[in-house]
């Protein structure tokens, strides 16, 4: 095991933690700009998914992971993001121009719904932004003037100062920097004094509060702050997505937002990102099973002779093709990672680097968590 | 129809609850060929066992940790319902079968026998749960174990057991709602969800924990939601209650007939 000892301020507020960190950070980058060339289109398409789903993870996770707040309206802001853009490029608008715009519209919205959301905290919150979004999406279905209602609304490849980004390699770009901007944007966010309130107030209000934080600011700009990378990943959503229809932003994709904050890992960063990787491929990879299982199973049948693994990998197969079964995995996938590993993939992470980190004396309870029996929010 | 909360167990699996229930007792109805009233206890008995060992087994598990992580869980396992449920049965549209039919008139007002049956079986699952709450040694049992956990077992409180009871009895609850909404909304996979969020802005409009505040707030909504539809333009009456329901946590988060909140530290 390693220490640091920290001699100079500017080690201290260093982005990366030292050298070697940064330069698996820097292996990290060679890697993903390597990939379109080594990867068929297919495979591309589906990592910038990872992206643009790293990009809501970023925006979900500074508001429910650090400040405490939790969400359940998410999609409503990824909406409003889409739609403005698509509405602005429609009438001509440029794209850097028309995103500013798309970003500025949902940090209003963010606002306003972070509003009455001052006075109300835990379960009343989630309702509320569950309403929020309700609504929202009833407007995205009868303001045809502007969505186009449930006909949809066709959405350009981005054309930025003249570049073209029609392919999906060139696309794959443009979302991989965008989301390397938010994050190293979001990380130096965190490590100021507005994260750090933001941190205090998730922990405790009333210690917060008594510290200085000024509770209604700083909960209104990490609302903002959120909305505004939602607003943004929800340009490039529109982009990818290429036809925007109302019941593709239901309660049903703010959930599996959620989903993707709390299966990567509350409260990092890096959490956001796991979550993107495992909400973006997990579709994909059903779709591979499907056939894949099935046609494995036969195989291994044959090859033994006893029948009955066919008949089930079959079954498995049919299972996997019916409609609905992919949100039911989601939902079981939510229950274990709750039940076994509320910390997420990052939160294992950490366990298996600091299990080879000191090896023999590695100690379960180092993270173990302290529980509360006194849950009643009536009377707190 | 109404959730009661009584319990501070905000259950998002309650919607899929309300479908099994249902669908159980569309089963035991048309397939079985049973009696409408024994199909009725058999769903209620069921999806209320059902409700039981799913905290035995899973909600348990996270007893002690934020209400956040409970929240997530009943998602997750409503979204599980849904997918067994559509598997099972498929996702056709199926009809309930009711004793009640005709109409009757009542001071000039037609109603027919299914909507005095829903009401009727509201008012007196209500006040069957609100006597339950307030009068049963049980029932304060559930309500001191709500409050704190710690405390209501150094009384004595078996809180394991007062838990899958409160964990049953919701259930049960959702499944008879289930069975009376089905020949109003018929009955499919996805049903519950719709309910399920109205239900949620009944509940708050009446306040968390209060079986009267639910009960008022599930008229309001319902009342709202009706004028809206007869004379606002079209598509404002699926949202009215969600409007009211963000002023409402905008103005009196505690609802209509909620307890005021004291912070303390």
């Amino acid at each position: 095991m390693r220490f640091l000892f920290k001699t100079a301020y500017e080690q201290d507020i260093r982005l990366f933690r030292d050298g070697t960190t940064a330069a698996w950070y820097g292996v990290l980058a060679v890697i993903v700009l390597a990939l379109p060339v080594l990867m068929s289109r297919y495979y591309i398409g589906e990592i910038t998914w990872v992206f643009i789903y790293g990009i809501c993870g970023v925006s979900l996770m500074v508001l429910v992971g650090y400040t405490g707040l939790v969400s359940l309206g998410h999609a409503a802001f990824l909406g409003i993001g889409a739609y403005a853009h698509a509405f602005f490029l429609q009438h001509g608008v440029p794209w850097v121009a028309s995103v500013a715009l798309a970003v500025l519209i949902t940090t209003a919205c963010g606002i306003i719904v972070g509003l009455p959301a001052l006075r109300m905290t835990g379960i009343y919150l989630a309702i509320a932004t569950l309403a929020f979004a309700v609504i929202i999406q009833e407007v995205f279905t009868r303001w045809e003037a502007v969505t186009g209602g449930f006909a949809g609304m066709a959405v350009d490849k981005p054309v930025i100062f003249g570049l073209h980004f029609d392919s999906e390699a060139s696309f794959y770009y443009l979302c991989a920097a965008i989301l390397a901007l938010t994050l190293v944007l979001t990380q130096n966010l965190l490590r100021s004094s507005t994260g750090r309130a933001w941190v205090a107030i998730r922990d405790s209000e009333i210690a917060a509060q008594s510290m200085g934080v000024h509770l209604p600011l700083y909960k209104s700009m990490a609302f903002a702050y959120s909305a505004a990378v939602m607003g943004l990943a929800g340009a490039l959503f529109a982009h990818k997505i290429a036809y925007l229809a109302p019941d593709i932003f239901s309660i049903l994709f703010s959930i599996q937002l959620l989903l993707l904050v709390i299966v990567g890992g509350l409260g990092s960063l890096h959490g956001a990102v796991f979550g993107a990787i495992f909400v973006a491929l997990l579709p994909p990879t059903i779709a591979i099973l499907r056939d894949a299982i099935p046609a494995a199973m036969a195989n291994f049948a044959s090859a033994t002779g006893i029948g009955v693994i066919g008949t089930i990998g079959r079954g498995i197969g049919e299972f996997l093709k019916k409609p609905g079964v992919e949100a039911g995995i989601f939902g079981l996938i939510l229950v274990l990672v709750i039940l076994v590993e509320p910390a997420g993939i990052y939160g294992r992470w950490v366990k298996l680097k600091l299990f080879f980190s000191t090896f023999p004396m590695y100690k379960r309870d180092s993270f173990k968590r302290q529980k509360n029996y006194m849950r009643s929010e009536r009377l707190r | 129809m109404l959730i009661y909360k009584a319990t501070e167990l905000v259950n998002f699996a309650q919607g899929d609850l309300l479908m099994l229930g249902a669908f159980v007792a569309y089963m035991a109805v048309a397939w079985w060929g049973l009696d409408y009233w024994l199909s009725f206890l058999i769903a209620a008995l069921v999806v209320g066992a059902f409700g039981a060992l799913l905290d035995m087994t899973v909600l348990r598990r996270v007893i002690g940790q934020p209400q956040f992580a409970v929240v997530m869980l009943t998602i997750g396992l409503g979204a599980m319902f849904r997918t067994f449920a559509s598997v099972t049965w498929g996702s056709e549209i199926y009809t309930l079968p009711t004793p009640f039919s005709g109409v009757t008139q009542i001071a000039g007002v037609t109603l027919s026998h299914q909507y005095l049956s829903i009401i009727a079986a509201t008012l007196i699952l209500c006040s069957v749960l609100y006597v339950f709450f307030s009068h049963t040694r049980v029932g304060v049992a559930m309500q001191a174990t709500s409050q704190n956990q710690l405390a209501a077992y150094c009384m004595g409180i078996p809180v394991k057991l007062i838990f899958s009871l409160v964990w049953a009895i919701s259930a049960a609850v959702a499944a008879a709602a289930g069975i009376l909404l089905a020949p109003v909304t018929l009955i499919d996979t996805n049903m519950g969800l719709a309910v399920a969020l109205k239900a949620f802005a009944a509940a708050v409009v009446g306040g968390f924990g209060s079986i009267p505040g639910a009960l008022a707030g599930g008229i309001t909504i319902g009342l709202i939601e009706l004028y809206a539809g007869a004379t606002m333009p079209e598509g404002i009456k699926n949202t009215a209650p969600y409007i009211v329901l963000l002023i409402m946590l905008a103005v009196r988060p505690q609802g209509l007939f909620g307890t005021p909140v004291r912070k303390r530290v």
